[in-house]
């Protein structure tokens, strides 16, 4: 717990300093914050315009679609925010600068998060934030205290899941070259898919990027019992409490992957 | 837990092979292997101040990859500090400090004092002992008047003072240099120097370093191990080196007058420009003095000099394969 502790100050001051690095260029700091930030909300009006047009889609209204947004949205930007700096891991190891962090007594991942961080990527989480609180209201909720802690539970558990993805697609790097694209429609268009109620989709997608890629844990499957939302796919009350489970077992594989990722950086050299 | 009786680095058989992939065909790749260290054993004991050399692609930072726990071994056995590199990393790692010559691990945007603080914070290193070491560093190597300076305006020999002090904060018990003077200028390259004898003097600190100036292993290291097609084909004392190598001196001698090349017993002329002549003999069949006698009994000398041979000759020679006891000299 006090190595934790410890840790997470060190990870402060390296993140600290990342933030004062970048406040030197602050206009280009502040443009990429404002193209973010509507970036990500471009998302949110299609969902807009197309609500415009069908009443519900796979039987769900417009809040409800907004509640799933708005827990995918915020999961994903947390994540992006946080652990996508993985991602650069391809560039460390084609200039051989990767060394430098196997030289530090900190762990790799944490190191990559701290020192590629980019606050302005926080303008992805806003829109996600801000139309999950709107819409939780609007939804006709009932809100025991139970729903009351799924909401927090899940985004940090859809924050986790995201993460580990972009732990898991960026550790390809460590064996091959460019294979970014690959890991990025898993993530980028994971966080897209998950917008909309997994009904909606082919069995083969909800296959692979509902339940073998868990991201169904992300929103949708805490949606359906916060909502109590149609469920054409009869899913069980409980799995609405297996996200913090399905979390940790998703961190637990992507730290393996990492893991052998740099045993295989270690072994072929740079 | 380092005893003195322990070595700081110890390689035994240390081998290193890469697999390259070629193309071969549309999709097709052969796969070929690449030896880049072989059965390398050699240690480096408490206190010691090695230079480790050898021409690129020899295998010296393959090596040093696998002492400080970059790269593992593809056999043979290497502890440093007695632990094993890239098990036990992060425990190596706040015990070992590394600079590589050509890469930052300074951040560039931030002022220089900025990432010695950080660097407190990564290591993790006691604030006092963090506050008298910086203190004492910067005072050493002059640093004061570029604490301020972001690291992206310092000059290179202002960013080396940077990266060693960087390396050095967390009171390594070894310190890997590679390449540290390299693109230095005489002032800087100095400085380096001596901060690195009276770190190894002071607080017995181990150096390792690899480097391509010779200067640097003769102002610096009692020993040198010199590396080529990932073998150690010398490990020993400088002088030791000297001797082995040196067995040649050339006398240099300016007559009154040009003369066709002298004919003087157990001497080769290697060089003839205007009345200067140079003449080379092999220390171990005559002396200097003997040599000077009998070309002053064939010839009107105007002035005359001996010239030690260059450590950089001996090194080239030992890499193109000339040994111990070349045919000819030059």
């Amino acid at each position: 717990m006090a190595e934790a502790l410890s840790l997470l100050r060190s990870y402060r001051r390296l993140v600290g300093a990342k933030i004062r690095s970048d406040w030197q260029y602050r206009a280009s700091f502040l443009l990429f914050l404002l193209s973010q930030t509507a970036i990500t909300a471009l998302d949110l009006v299609v969902i807009v315009v197309l609500f415009d047009v069908v009443p519900s889609i796979g039987g769900w209204d417009i809040t409800e679609v907004a509640v799933l947004y708005g827990l995918s949205g915020l999961s994903f930007g947390l994540g992006d925010l946080f652990i996508s700096q993985v991602e650069t891991i391809a560039v460390h190891v084609r200039q051989g600068e990767f060394d430098r962090f196997l030289l530090r007594p900190l762990p790799t991942i944490m190191q990559l998060s701290a020192t590629e961080f980019a606050l302005r990527r926080i303008g992805r989480t806003v829109p996600g934030a801000a139309t999950l609180v709107v819409a939780l209201v609007a939804a006709d909720v009932d809100w025991t205290v139970g729903r009351i802690l799924l909401v927090p539970v899940t985004v940090a558990s859809g924050t986790a899941i995201f993460g580990a993805v972009w732990v898991v697609t960026a550790s390809i790097s460590f064996w091959t070259v460019g294979a970014r694209e690959v890991a990025n429609s898993f993530t980028y268009g994971g966080g897209f898919a998950h917008q909309y109620p997994l009904h909606v989709y082919a069995r083969w997608v909800r296959t692979l990027l509902g339940w073998i890629v868990p991201m169904a844990f992300v929103a949708y499957v805490p949606a359906v019992r916060l909502l109590d939302a149609p469920n054409p796919l009869g899913l069980p009350d409980w799995l609405a409490y297996a996200p913090p489970f399905v979390a940790v077992a998703s961190v637990v594989v992507a730290r393996a992957v990492w893991a052998a990722g740099i045993r295989a950086y270690q072994s072929t050299g740079s | 837990m380092t005893r003195d009786d322990q070595p700081v680095i110890l390689c035994d058989g240390l081998a290193k092979s890469f697999t390259v992939r070629h193309p071969a065909g549309l999709l097709r790749r052969r796969r070929a292997e690449v030896v880049a260290v072989d059965g390398v054993s050699f240690t480096v004991g408490a206190g010691e101040m090695v230079g480790y050399l050898g021409p690129n692609g020899a295998g010296k930072s393959t090596t040093i990859k696998m002492i400080t726990g970059i790269l593992t071994p593809s056999g043979g056995r290497v502890e440093t500090l007695g632990l094993t590199p890239i098990r036990q990393r992060t425990e190596l790692a706040r015990r070992i400090g590394v600079v590589f010559g050509q890469r930052t691990q300074l951040w560039w945007d931030l002022p220089l004092a900025d990432s010695f603080e950080l660097l407190h914070h990564v290591y993790r290193t006691g604030r006092r002992r963090h506050d008298e070491n910086l203190a004492a560093f910067v005072d050493l190597l002059g640093m004061g008047p570029f604490l301020a300076t972001p690291v992206r305006q310092l000059s290179l020999g202002q960013r080396m003072r940077g990266e060693l002090t960087a390396a050095l904060l967390h009171d390594p018990a070894l310190v890997v240099l590679d390449e540290p003077t390299i693109g230095l200028d005489v002032v800087s390259k100095q400085a380096v120097r001596d901060f690195l004898v009276a770190l190894n003097r002071d607080r017995g600190t181990t150096v390792l370093l690899t480097t391509h100036d010779l200067d640097d292993v003769e102002r610096l290291c009692e020993r040198m191990m010199i590396i080529d097609h990932g073998h150690v084909i010398h490990d020993g004392g400088v002088a030791a080196f000297k001797t082995a190598y040196g067995t040649h001196r050339t006398v240099v001698v300016d007559l009154v007058e040009p003369a066709p090349p002298l004919e003087v017993k157990a001497t080769t002329v290697t060089g003839v420009d205007g009345p200067r002549q140079w003449l080379s003999f092999d220390r171990r069949q005559t002396t200097a003095a003997e040599v000077v006698a009998r070309i002053v009994a064939v010839a009107a000398v105007h002035d005359l000099s001996i010239e030690e041979p260059e450590i950089e000759d001996l090194v080239r020679r030992v890499y193109t394969g000339l040994a111990a006891d070349p045919a000819s000299p030059g």
